[in-house]
């Protein structure tokens, strides 16, 4: 009882300071944002642009209150919702509210609503293909280590590393002809043609991201291998088999964990290069869009996003990792 | 072993264990020689050893870092990894040849007629399982029975070697027992299956001395319980003389002196014996400065010709020609006593012994 109480506090401690840490990213975006040379009104305005519409504009965009009250509502609108009012007419933003895409006319809380799914689905996806083409790869390449076979699985390794990403997904999307035209069909529609959509994209980002899953399984499984528990496992006459796979990647898998659970958050904040090439609006496209066009809320969207999946995922293997290793307890 | 009355299983399908004959050799190691092709050279970790243990009987292999006795051990349960060592000679566990056997007839043999306890119980207990869930993976792997039975058998195995609260303890984790009672638990796993071969590797190097004392008195009972041959490898002389029948020194590899520990901690015939023995502190008395063997042992990359030993030898000159730089001796007796091998040209190192060794022995 005792230990699950500690646990949980922990885990109440984490998520405080995940919050604490969230809301000064956006405070420090809002910030940057703000004292940039950049003019989201004018851009709004268009070409044919006048002082005094640009003026009108900015006021009912609330651009013209103080800095620190433009936060303060935002916060507000994040919790409670608050109003807009555009071109006259005064919306209602309900909560959370992320604010008003000036460019996309829309709600950005539906906009990144539209786009998250979209975003989790490649990642996911692909997240399947390179954990299962690495972790395999890895471990048998640490088992023949030295032989022409692990030389081979390492060169290809290099060989996929060396190509830049975006070369590779364009060849696939240009050569591999065999595979579903990509495209996003929600899930809950039909999960078949969900999955034939998204076929291209997890299949560019399994292969080049399994490269390095294959060297870092590699390098922990040889050493994981190399540990005297698992000289006595086989000693104890289990099969060369369970020792690997049960004593050995066990223990071998911890860092790989680890260093996934960082790289999904960072994947998780949009695949720009897979969301343009094979034509999936995906978070990624959402905040590439909102750069160009000065589009602050989606941007700030952007922003609180990625800073909340980044501060969630690392909770999240923290305490994976306890499960893993008994050795290690939370706090 | 007792059948238990507590309803809790004996290992099943085993053939009747015959009454030992006391003398028979169950293992056998003859002319074992272990080699590692590196890229610097090749290293003979093992050149041509010899010896025998038959049941109830404990062998003390002891030597230096280096001197090949944990490699010729683990060459026992075919632990090397064959596209990395070379190995040839012969090794007979109960009448098998384990040399080049079938990786699939090696594991069953592991863990079950043979089964080995490591140096540090702390790396070589698996951090992520239960000590009760290793324990039990060891004893199914030989014994087709349920989870239930082998937990059982776990538990009381657990008894066994000394663990209190063992039910409980069969759950915990390595790193939540003490350094004794890890070592216990290995013990303990060792045993499951009734190994007649219990080779033990520097078992009690990692713990305090007391629990030392502890671990020896558990081996010397599980062997008479179990009626098992027990190699005990270890560098410490005291702890030979407490639990040994039969010692054999390695040197760079290869074995110097073999015979009962009596003879041949009381009246070593070996000048590495004699180097051995000089170098012990004296206790009592005035303290005197030590008397280490000079020089240090040799890479096994470059074993010296002949005699390993000649290099550091004060003894030389009292054997003819270069016999010592030039020819290997064979371990062979040296004296009247046919019970003892030592492998060295000496002509009468028991007189030598007694007159100018043992003089300068505190």
């Amino acid at each position: 009882m005792k230990e699950e109480q500690a646990v949980l506090l922990y885990i109440l401690k984490r998520v405080l300071s995940a919050i604490s840490v969230v809301i000064v990213t956006l405070v420090a975006s809002f910030a940057l944002f703000f004292f940039a040379p950049t003019d989201p009104a004018g851009v709004i305005c268009g070409p044919r642009c006048t002082p005094e519409r640009v003026a009108d504009i900015e006021a009912s965009l609330g651009l013209d209150q103080p800095k620190v009250e433009q936060i303060a509502l935002y916060m507000k609108g994040i919790v409670v919702g608050r109003e807009y009012s555009t071109g006259g007419v005064v919306r209602h933003c309900d909560a959370p509210c992320l604010g008003y895409s000036y460019t996309l006319g829309q709600p950005v809380t539906k906009l990144i609503g539209a786009a998250l799914p979209v975003t989790v689905s490649i990642v996911l996806g692909g997240a399947v293909v390179y954990l299962i083409v690495g972790i395999l790869s890895g471990t048998i390449a640490a088992q023949v280590r030295g032989t022409s076979l692990d030389r081979f699985v390492v060169g290809t390794t290099l060989v996929v590393q060396a190509i830049p990403y975006f070369v590779f997904a364009l060849l696939i999307a240009l050569y591999a002809t065999f595979l579903p035209d990509s495209g996003y069909h929600p899930f809950l529609d039909n999960p078949l043609l969900w999955a034939s959509g998204l076929l291209a994209a997890w299949l560019t980002i399994g292969v080049t991201n399994a490269a390095s899953y294959t060297r870092y399984s590699r390098a922990s499984m040889i050493e994981a291998l190399g540990q005297d528990f698992v000289r006595t496992a086989t000693s104890k006459g289990i099969s060369r088999r369970r020792v690997v796979y049960r004593h050995g990647l066990r223990a071998g898998l911890t860092p790989v964990v680890t260093i996934f659970g960082i790289d999904l958050a960072f994947q998780l904040t949009g695949a720009i290069f897979t969301e343009s090439i094979f034509n999936l609006p995906g978070l990624g496209l959402l905040t590439l869009r909102a750069f160009g066009q000065y589009d602050l809320p989606v941007l700030m969207g952007g922003v609180l996003i990625g800073s909340a999946v980044l501060v969630v995922m690392n909770l999240v293997v923290d305490i994976v990792y306890t499960f893993l290793d008994p050795r290690v307890r939370l706090g | 072993m007792s059948d238990q009355t507590t309803g809790v299983p004996q290992t099943v399908s085993r053939a009747p264990r015959e009454a030992a004959t006391g003398e028979e050799a169950y293992l056998e190691v003859t002319d074992l020689q272990v080699q590692f092709p590196t890229a610097d050279g090749l290293v003979r970790a093992v050149q041509g050893l010899s010896y025998s243990v038959p049941l109830r009987r404990t062998l003390a292999i002891v030597g230096e870092s280096g001197s090949g006795k944990s490699v010729s051990s683990m060459a026992v349960l075919g632990l090397h990894d064959r596209r990395v060592a070379r190995i040839t000679g012969s090794i007979k566990v109960g009448g098998r040849e384990i040399v080049n056997m079938s990786d699939k007839d090696l594991e069953g043999f592991r863990g079950g007629d043979a089964a080995m306890i490591f140096q540090d119980p702390q790396s070589s207990l698996h951090p992520y399982f239960t000590v009760g869930n290793q324990i039990m993976e060891s004893y199914r792997a030989h014994n087709n029975v349920s989870k239930r039975v082998a937990k059982a058998r776990a538990i009381d195995m657990l008894g066994r070697v000394g663990i209190p609260n063992p039910s409980r303890r069969v759950d915990q984790y390595p790193h939540e027992f003490s350094g004794g009672m890890r070592q216990r638990a290995m013990i303990a796993m060792a045993l499951v299956n009734d190994p007649k071969l219990l080779i033990a590797d520097e078992p009690t190097t990692a713990l305090d001395v007391t629990v030392q004392a502890q671990i020896l008195d558990l081996i010397a009972d599980l062997q008479r319980d179990f009626g098992s041959a027990v190699v005990f490898i270890t560098h410490d002389l005291g702890v030979v003389a407490e639990i040994a029948d039969d010692i054999l020194v390695m040197y760079a590899g290869t074995a110097v002196e073999h015979g009962p520990v009596n003879k041949i901690l009381g009246e070593p015939l070996h000048p590495y014996a004699w180097g051995l023995l000089e170098s012990i502190p004296a206790l009592t008395g005035e303290p005197q400065p030590l008397h280490p063997i000079p020089g240090s042992p040799p890479s096994l990359l470059a074993v010296p010709s002949g005699c390993p030993f000649h290099p550091r030898c004060e003894f030389k000159d009292r054997v003819p020609d270069d016999w010592c730089t030039t020819l290997r001796p064979d371990l062979i007796p040296r004296t009247a006593d046919l019970g003892r091998t030592s492998r060295c040209h000496l002509k009468d190192p028991d007189k030598i012994f007694e007159t100018e060794v043992l003089p300068r022995l505190p």
